[in-house]
C-alpha cells in the first residue's frame, strides 16, 4: 500500500520534471515523442509482457486513434480532448472485434491475426480516399499536443498502468500468462482475461496515436506500417517482458538513440538491429528481465513488485 | 451413508481417438468424506479429475455436483461452484512469490447462495462473487476505495493458509525455487484459498520421501477435519490412501474395479477392514502386481 504511494509520487515527480524543466524547442519535441512512445509501449507491454500475447500489429491501433482524432477535430470541429478519447475508444472497439475470434485460443493465433489486422487497417486507410485522403496523408491537424499535454497524458496513463498491475487485474493477467490451465482452474475466465489486456492495450495505443497526430499535425498510413508494429513489440522485449519500468526505460533508450542518429538516418535501422542483437546476446531476458527497477535496490521488506518472488 | 451426495459421476466414458480412457465409470462422494482413488499408472485417475474440473468433456455420461449437472460447464465456472484441485505435475506460477500464488486464488472466492438462485428461478444454488474479496476496475486503477482493505484481507488470508501448510516463512520466495515437497503443499494452500466445498488432490505424495508422506498424511487429514472439507485424493501409493481414506475407489484400465461403498461385505467405517478388503481383492492386487490369475484372465 505504501509502495503504491511511492510509485505514484515518483511518476508525478518525474512528470513534473519533464513538464517544467526549461528546454529548447528541439528537446521539447523529443520529450513529447518520448511520452508518446512510452504510452504506446506500455500498451504493448501489458499485452505482451504481462499477459503473454505477442502482437505484431499494434501500430494499427495507433493509426485508428490518430485518424479518429484527426478527422473529428479537423472535419467536425470537435475539441481535441473528447476526440482523443474517442480515438482510444475506437481502438478498443476494433480490438474487441479482433479479440473475440482470436483470444479464445492460446498460443500465437493473435500474433498471426494481428499482422493481418495491421496491414488491413493500413490498406483501408490508404484506399478510403474520400474519408482519409488515402496515401497522400491527412494534413492540417491542429497541433494540440504540447509538452504539457503529452507529459500529463503520460503521467496519468502511467499511474493507471502501475496501479492496475498492482491489483487483482494484474494478478489475473499474470496468472493467465504463466499457466492458462491453472488460471482457469483458479476461477479465471482466461479468454476474458486476455480480452481485458487487449482492450487496455488498444486504448493506450489509440491515445498514443492521437497524441502523435496532434504533434506531427500531419499523418499518413505509412507511419503506421508493419515496421512501427514490430518496433513497438521490440521495445517491450528490449526492456524485458513482464517489467513495466523496463518497458519505459527501453522505450526511452530506443527513442533517444534513434534521435541521436537522426543525421545518418539511412543507417538507423542498422543501429536499431544491432542494439537488439546486443541486448539479446548479453541480456536475453531484456534490460530488466521481469523485475521492476526498484527491485534492484536493496530493500528491507523483501517483497518484489507485482508479487514476484525472491529467488532464494 | 446418510450424508448428502456432493459429487456423482454417472456412467462416464472418455474416449481419446480410439483409446477408451474411461469406461462407464460411476461413483458417488458424500459430504464430509475423505475419498481415495487408487489405481496403477494409466488407470485414468487424472482423467477423472480433468472431467470433474471441466478440463475435458466426457464422451458420454454426466457429472453432478451438489445435484447440479456440471458436465457442460467450463473450468472456471466449475471452480466458482466450489471445486478446487491440485495438479500431479505442479502448476504453480513459478516466478510469483508463494504468497502471490495463494492471493491469486483467494481473489476468486465465490459464495453459493440459495436466495440468489431462487431469484433467478433455479432450484440449485448459484455461485456469486464473494464481495469481501472484490473491488471494481476503477478502484483498482486509482488505488482508492476498497482496494487497500481488500488487498490487506487477501494478504491476511494468504498468510493464514501458508501458515496452515507450514510455509509462512517462505511467503516471499518465488514458488518455482521452493523445494518439491513445499511446492506440493503450496498447491494445497492455493486450492484452499478458493474456499472450496470439494478439494481434489492429484497425487499429493508424488516424489516425496516416506517422512514427507507421513507429514502430508497429517496435513491432509488435518485439513479435512478442520475445514470439514469433502476431500478426494488420487494416489498410486496404496498405503497412503488406505491409511487416511474412509472410502476407497480403485480404477484400472479406465474401469472401476472396486468401490468400498458399494461392495457390501465391507464395513466402510472401519478403515482396517477396508484395507483388508482392498488387499484381499484379487483384481486390485492383480492390477498392481500382475498376478497369474490376471494373465489367465486376459488370455481367455
Amino acid at each position: 500500500m505504501k509502495k503504491s504511494l511511492f510509485i505514484n509520487a515518483g511518476i508525478i515527480a518525474l512528470s513534473l520534471g519533464l513538464a517544467f524543466y526549461p528546454l529548447g524547442g528541439y528537446q521539447e519535441g523529443i520529450v513529447i515523442l518520448l511520452c508518446i512512445n512510452c504510452v504506446a509501449a506500455m500498451g504493448v507491454s501489458i499485452l505482451t509482457g504481462f499477459t503473454g500475447i505477442f502482437t505484431l500489429g499494434h501500430a494499427a491501433y495507433m493509426a485508428l486513434g490518430a485518424y479518429t482524432t484527426a478527422i473529428l477535430t479537423v472535419r467536425y470541429g470537435v475539441h481535441w480532448l473528447p476526440a482523443l478519447l474517442a480515438g482510444g475508444l475506437i481502438a478498443i472497439l476494433v480490438a474487441w472485434l479482433i479479440g473475440v475470434p482470436t483470444l479464445r485460443l492460446t498460443g500465437d493465433y493473435y500474433a498471426i491475426a494481428s499482422i493481418g489486422l495491421g496491414e488491413a487497417i493500413r490498406l483501408i486507410l490508404e484506399n478510403w480516399q474520400s474519408f482519409t485522403r488515402g496515401a497522400r496523408g491527412f494534413p492540417g491537424i491542429d497541433p494540440y499536443t504540447t509538452r504539457g499535454l503529452a507529459v500529463a497524458m503520460f503521467a496519468v496513463l502511467t499511474i493507471l498502468m502501475f496501479n492496475l498491475l498492482d491489483s487483482r487485474l494484474g494478478r489475473e493477467l499474470r496468472a493467465s500468462r504463466d499457466d492458462d490451465v491453472a488460471a482457469s482452474l483458479l476461477g479465471f475466465n482466461t479468454p476474458h482475461s486476455r480480452m481485458k489486456a487487449l482492450l487496455i492495450s488498444a486504448f493506450y495505443c489509440g491515445i498514443a496515436g492521437g497524441l502523435l497526430g496532434g504533434y506531427m499535425s500531419f499523418i499518413q498510413p505509412s507511419m503506421f506500417d508493419m515496421m512501427k508494429s514490430t518496433e513497438l513489440t521490440a521495445v517491450v522485449v528490449f526492456g524485458g517482458l513482464g517489467s513495466m519500468t523496463g518497458t519505459l526505460l527501453g522505450s526511452a533508450a530506443i527513442t533517444l538513440i534513434m534521435e541521436y542518429f537522426r543525421d545518418i538516418s539511412q543507417y538507423r535501422m542498422l543501429i536499431y538491429g544491432l542494439l537488439l542483437v546486443v541486448i539479446m546476446v548479453f541480456r536475453p531476458e531484456g534490460l530488466l528481465g521481469n523485475r521492476e527497477i526498484w527491485d534492484f535496490l536493496p530493500h528491507r521488506s523483501g517483497t518484489h513488485s507485482f508479487g514476484k518472488g525472491r529467488r532464494s | 451413508m446418510e450424508n448428502k451426495i456432493v459429487l456423482e459421476l454417472s456412467s462416464v466414458d472418455m474416449r481419446f481417438g480410439g483409446v477408451l480412457a474411461l469406461d462407464n465409470v460411476s461413483f458417488q462422494v458424500h459430504e464430509g468424506s475423505l475419498t481415495g482413488i487408487i489405481g496403477p499408472n494409466g488407470a485414468g485417475k487424472t482423467t477423472v479429475y480433468n472431467i470433474i474440473s471441466g478440463v475435458y468433456k466426457p464422451s458420454s455420461g454426466t457429472v453432478f455436483f451438489m445435484d447440479q449437472d456440471i458436465t457442460a460447464l467450463r473450468p472456471h465456472q466449475i471452480t466458482h461452484l466450489g471445486i478446487a484441485r491440485t495438479f500431479q505435475n505442479l502448476r504453480l506460477f513459478a516466478r510469483s512469490s508463494a504468497l502471490e500464488n495463494v492471493m491469486t486464488a483467494a481473489q476468486n472466492r465465490y459464495r453459493t447462495s440459495f436466495l440468489e438462485a431462487m431469484f433467478r428461478g433455479y432450484l440449485v444454488p448459484a455461485a456469486r462473487p464473494d464481495d469481501d474479496y472484490r473491488y471494481s476496475f476503477l478502484e483498482a486503477s486509482l488505488h482508492v476505495g476498497r482496494w487497500g482493505r481488500v488487498e490487506r484481507r487477501l494478504r491476511e488470508k494468504g498468510m493464514e493458509l501458508l501458515e496452515r501448510v507450514g510455509l509462512a516463512d517462505r511467503a516471499e520466495q518465488a514458488a518455482g525455487t521452493l523445494p518439491y515437497g513445499m511446492q506440493r503443499r503450496l498447491e494445497i494452500a492455493r486450492a484452499l484459498a478458493l474456499g472450496p466445498k470439494l478439494l481434489m488432490l492429484d497425487e499429493p505424495a508424488a516424489g516425496m520421501n516416506p517422512e514427507e508422506v507421513l507429514e502430508l498424511n497429517g496435513l491432509i487429514t488435518g485439513i479435512h477435519r478442520d475445514f470439514g472439507l469433502t476431500t478426494l485424493v488420487i494416489e498410486h501409493h496404496m498405503n497412503m490412501i488406505l491409511n487416511i481414506c474412509s472410502h476407497v475407489i480403485c480404477l484400472n484400465f479406465g474401469a472401476k474395479l472396486f468401490d468400498s461403498e458399494s461392495d457390501e461385505d465391507v464395513d466402510i467405517m472401519e478403515i482396517a477392514k477396508v484395507r483388508e478388503a482392498v488387499q484381499h481383492n484379487k483384481d486390485v492386487l492383480a492390477a498392481y502386481l500382475g498376478s497369474d490369475d490376471a494373465k489367465e484372465g486376459e488370455a481367455v
